[in-house]
């Protein structure tokens, strides 16, 4: 099992590996056709000089030439593969990490502010690293041992020096630049998570915040939380010149040192002047092999992090498991068995022991104080939690044996705090069933008392958490929805909430009607009116 | 293209010293430069004749070392200034957004948190390594062609004749993608409103047994940007392309015209050197511009969206003069209508005598809140005025300091946020400086003590994120607490309650009904409801419907 969050990274786009592949290839050209058109005129000068026949440069000539388009064209398609594979893979991971938060989001786990910097930053992190971080060093190893070969066949010491050099500045200065650079980046990573939930918690709660005089203070932790990140931002910079002066310096002492060993050798006749020439353009070039690398190098640190981050979405164990099925009863209706359940070892029961039936066609009220477990009932019902302990059985069928979304085909209603997407009430409907035509959506708004006079319509745009419409206005197109979905058992957490009194009982009565012959849980805090149900319970209040 | 937003220069001053340092950094690279290759060209050339070319050796090695120097310190001052340039476009960016004067209500808070992370980081490679490499881009080929002119003016014509084609090139190409970055970056920007949008809602999502559907739908919304980003990609890449081909193309040409030259003996080998080690140099920079061109835009396309927020019209300046104690607050037909949103009150008249509670009823949609709105001066009456009645005279709510207005103000809205920290510091919200007795005593004022007491650390206890530790009920009464510590504590004598019990069952409701009693008693008061429930309470009644007043008892 790969546990390096860089590795499990790669690992990601190991479907893409052909596109992959196919671009270290090209980046490989690229920067060989560099390299090589530099050795080839040193050879054509150096050659020219000592006035051979003209057939003699002919080949080299056109080499030149040859080597002059074929560095662009590869470069060119280099980029593009790469950027392609690395989109693609962006694509299949944003998916995949969204498709895991679906599992275990119900739940609250993640902050919010902090999930859509984990969904854009660092699902973005993932591209950063194959286009800036696989290729760039995999074209560097594949032109290095090619520039390697071609200086040991000049002048063997000369081939080792230059050898060592690359491995200096390719390999160990980079690697030491990102062990250096690792802790740094984690810790900017995490003070830029800091400051992006800071700033959206500000913006989300900005009306509390002038309302109370806090702005200012909201403000001044904003930018402590900036400042760290700039102070942090500015120690890298130190980090990441260090690593450029060392590059900079191993590339000049290792181009020094081979003038040297090449002026020794040719004044002790054991090198030409054209190989000298080839050597010396050669070693003076090569190092634009590995200049890219540094920087990738150093970019691993805080993509490590991001990474790391990434792998914690992905791998959070579901919210809820499929257990073995218990026996299927006869029971018909809902019918729950000293039903537990609390939200950690050494927290307190939220449900202790709750027994309840609910007969096909019933319809029952539950209410009781804050606290009294109304909503972790709901959770249970709506397959978001898993009980610790007791059975639920709907018409005979263990729900804890069923998938979640299986469950949700029988089981539906309303959330507490049910969320308006962005866009049309006609959007926002058509999520409780996708194929209901204008008609429907119509008649349920009517039946909540909203086509009439709300002086809304399918096409009204809701805003951002249905910010455009009055609460209570939110709360009857949640129910309408909720309504549309139609399932064996309607679960409603607090659907009167912010509804005033005349609608409250206009939309009671609407439920009454629309659910006639159906199972009804209506979970409230408010018992005024619920004398028309069939049942009301009452929940134990906690302290 | 334009390479520099001049809107950037005007508003960083850190851009401004940035430049500056480069333009230095990049004349002196420039010098070395040409130093480091008469230097190889002498050595390679006088070795092979048999001369003694140890002091170039000598001398090669001390221009290495100037390098390394300026290598270090030119990547280490580009990095921090972008690091600076970064910072303080997001303190303009915040202290933007969260200007008095700015209605609260009304900001994108997923889109701005993206623009000022992520969106500013793109910025790293604008400020770090373009803007350097285009001062280089400038002062290198420049000098390069003046000392290959001086060695060999072939040479020197071939390089100056191809060295034009290059920005020309890559203006054509840049001016093509320049609008099509900027839509890809909005869109970026909408992904990343619409991931906030349904990560929030996947319990919503989840119910409706939509989840799989929305990552089917994330899928294919990127998908769509991939290519939409390809075929800008396609075009951005070719401008690297034709600066690659050109530079490599002119270099082989110098390179074969030199050679043959040489062959029948019209230039010496050592100037056929320098001039072959110089040729690419000539190129390099604006090869290193275009490969970083495409990278930079995003930073470039970023920082023109913080500007264009920036620029966006201040709002009215709000009056400067302390807020009086009124003794009258009177609204003198207001009407307050959204931008691009229905009206939501008409020609209002209402008043508020001090010491007295009006309680504001009406269905949803009535325009309730925005009463509140107003009062709180989130947003000003579109027409009409709200009159402060006092001994001295009357005088216009726009005239005075919003912020000293405010705190004459304790406020429960109907849904409080609550933030992630402790509870104490959560009912401290607006008196920082309260004591933890005085902060206890507003909590058992709102019946908010209990319930706090039993949290595991108590009145320390963080909240969590919005306050989801807590039932709504609960987080109404923290909010409750809140408003006591701002008028037992503040001082503050008018009260705003939003829907105060519609989160409490019936026990609690109780009791806050007590508890608001307490706090409205003494003070002047306004109280929204759905229902006359409040009405004993009540001093005076008015009912809205459709955002006009109607006035009963």
């Amino acid at each position: 099992m790969i546990t390096d969050p860089l590795l499990r990274m790669i690992a990601l786009a190991r479907p893409r590996g052909t596109r992959f592949a196919l671009g270290v290839l090209a980046g490989a050209a690229a920067t060989a056709s560099g390299l090589a058109l530099l050795a080839v005129a040193a050879w054509l000068i150096a050659t020219a000089a000592t006035h051979p026949p003209l057939t003699a440069l002919s080949v080299a000539v056109v080499a030149t030439r040859a080597l002059g388009v074929t560095r662009g064209l590869a470069r060119y398609l280099e980029r593009l593969v790469t950027h392609d594979a690395a989109l693609r893979t962006l694509s299949d991971v944003r998916a995949r990490v969204y498709e895991r938060l679906a599992h275990t989001e119900p739940i609250h786990r993640f902050r919010t502010g902090d999930l859509v910097r984990r969904l854009v930053g660092d699902t973005d992190a993932t591209q950063d690293l194959l286009i800036r971080g696989l290729t760039p060093p995999l074209a560097a190893l594949a032109t290095g041992a090619g520039a390697v070969v071609l200086a040991t066949a000049l002048l063997a010491p000369a081939g080792l020096l230059l050898a060592g050099g690359l491995l200096l500045g390719g390999v160990a200065i980079p690697a030491m630049a990102a062990a250096a650079g690792r802790g740094p980046g984690r810790r900017r990573a995490a003070a830029s998570a800091t400051l992006s939930t800071t700033l959206v918690d500000t913006l989300h709660g900005a009306p509390d915040l002038v309302a109370y005089g806090a702005m200012p203070r909201a403000v001044a932790r904003l930018e402590a939380a900036d400042a760290e990140l700039a102070s942090l931002g500015r120690r890298d910079a130190a980090l990441l010149g260090a690593g450029a002066g060392a590059s900079a310096l191993v590339a000049g002492l290792t181009l020094w040192a081979t003038l040297l060993l090449g002026v020794a050798a040719v004044a002790g006749g054991t090198l030409g002047a054209v190989p000298f020439a080839v050597l010396a353009l050669t070693a003076l070039a090569a190092f634009e092999i590995v200049a890219p690398l540094p920087a990738v190098a150093n970019r691993l640190g805080a993509l490590r992090a991001t990474g790391a981050r990434l792998f914690d979405v992905l791998d959070t164990p579901p919210a809820v498991q499929v257990r073995s099925t218990r026996p299927r009863t006869a029971d018909p209706g809902l019918r729950i068995r000293g039903l537990r359940v609390r939200y950690g070892p050494d927290e307190p029961w939220a449900l202790d022991g709750l027994d309840l039936d609910v007969a096909p066609g019933r319809r029952i009220a539950i209410v009781g104080a804050s606290g009294a477990g109304k909503s972790t009932l709901a959770d249970v019902l709506f397959r978001f939690r898993d009980p610790d302990a007791g059975s639920v059985h709907l018409d005979g069928m263990d729900l804890t044996g069923l998938a979640p979304d299986d469950v949700r085909a029988l089981v539906s209603g309303m959330p507490q705090d049910p969320h308006l997407f962005t866009g049309t009430v006609r959007q926002n409907l058509l999520l409780a069933r996708p194929d209901a035509g204008d008609d429907e959506l119509s008649d349920v708004l009517r039946r909540v008392r909203l086509g009439v006079d709300g002086g809304i319509d399918l096409d009204t745009e809701v805003g951002t958490h249905g910010g455009r419409l009055s609460g209570g206005m939110r709360q009857r197109v949640a129910l309408a929805r909720a309504l549309l979905a139609d399932p064996r058992l309607l679960v409603l957490d607090e659907p009167t909430t912010h509804l005033d009194p005349d609608t409250r009982d206009a939309v009671l009565d609407d439920i009454l009607t629309a659910t006639a012959g159906r199972s009804l849980i209506l979970i409230t805090h408010d018992p005024a009116g619920l004398d028309r149900l069939d049942e009301v319970i009452t929940l134990d209040t906690h302290p | 293209m334009r390479p520099l937003d001049p809107r950037l220069v005007r508003t960083a001053r850190s851009v401004r010293v940035h430049l500056a340092v480069t333009t230095l950094c990049g004349v002196a690279l420039t010098g070395l430069v040409l130093a480091q290759a008469w230097l190889i060209a002498r050595v390679v050339a006088g070795a092979t004749a048999g001369e003694t070319v140890g002091a170039a050796v000598a001398a090669l090695g001390f221009v290495v070392l100037a390098r390394v120097g300026l290598a270090y310190g030119a990547e280490t001052a580009a990095l921090r200034s972008a690091v600076t340039v970064k910072s303080e476009l997001r303190r303009k960016l915040v202290t933007h957004v969260t200007r008095p004067g700015a209605d609260p209500t009304s900001t994108d808070a997923g889109g701005v948190a993206t623009l000022a992370t992520s969106g500013l980081d793109a910025l790293d490679d604008y400020i770090a390594r373009y803007l350097p490499q285009l001062v280089l881009a400038v002062v290198t080929p420049v000098a390069v062609l003046a000392v290959v002119g001086t060695a060999d003016w072939l040479s020197a014509l071939v390089i100056g004749l191809t060295l034009p084609l290059v920005p020309l090139f890559m203006a054509l190409v840049g001016w093509h993608t320049q609008a099509r970055t900027q839509r890809q970056w909005r869109l970026l920007e909408r992904l990343g409103g619409h991931f906030l949008d349904v990560v929030e809602g996947l319990p919503t999502l989840a119910l409706f047994r939509r989840a799989k559907a929305e990552a089917a739908l994330i899928r294919s919304v990127t998908e769509e940007h991939r290519s939409a980003t390809m075929g800008t990609l396609r075009v951005a890449f070719l401008s690297a392309f034709v600066l690659e081909l050109l530079s490599t193309l002119a270099v082989a040409v110098v390179a074969v015209e030199v050679g043959l030259r040489l062959l029948y003996g019209g230039l010496s080998l050592e100037t056929a050197l320098l001039v072959l080690i110089l040729a690419p140099e000539a190129y390099l920079p604006l090869r290193e511009v275009g490969a970083r061109f495409h990278a930079s835009q995003e930073g470039v396309a970023a920082t023109s969206r913080v500007l264009d927020l920036l620029d966006e019209a201040p709002p009215e300046p709000p009056g400067h003069g302390p807020a009086p104690a009124p003794r009258r607050v009177r609204f003198v037909d207001v009407s307050l209508t959204y931008p691009g949103a229905r009206t939501a009150l008409q020609g209002v008249d209402l008043a508020v005598p001090e010491g007295r509670t009006l309680l504001v009823t009406g269905r949803s949609g009535a325009g309730k809140s925005s009463l509140l709105a107003l009062l709180l001066r989130f947003v000003a009456p579109t027409t009409g005025t709200i009159v402060l009645d006092t001994d001295q005279g009357s005088l216009d709510l726009a005239e005075t300091d919003p912020d000293s207005w405010r705190r004459r103000i304790a406020w429960v809205p109907q849904q409080p946020y609550l933030f992630d920290a402790s509870a104490a510091d959560n009912i401290r919200l607006g008196e920082p400086d309260a004591s933890d007795a005085q902060v206890r005593r507003a909590a058992e004022l709102a019946e908010a003590h209990e319930l706090i007491s039993a949290l595991p650390q108590g009145y320390g206890t963080p909240l969590g994120e919005r306050g989801t530790r807590l039932s709504a009920g609960q987080r109404q009464r923290i909010a409750l607490a809140r408003a006591f510590l701002r008028a037992e504590t503040g001082g503050a004598d008018l009260v705003l309650l939003d829907e105060p019990t519609a989160h409490l069952d019936a026990y609690n409701a109780a009791l806050v009904r007590a508890a608001v009693a307490r706090l409205v008693r003494g003070r002047t008061a306004v109280v929204v409801a759905h229902d006359e429930g409040w009405a004993d309470l009540a001093d005076d009644v008015v009912e809205l419907a459709g955002g006009r007043e109607r006035v009963s008892a």
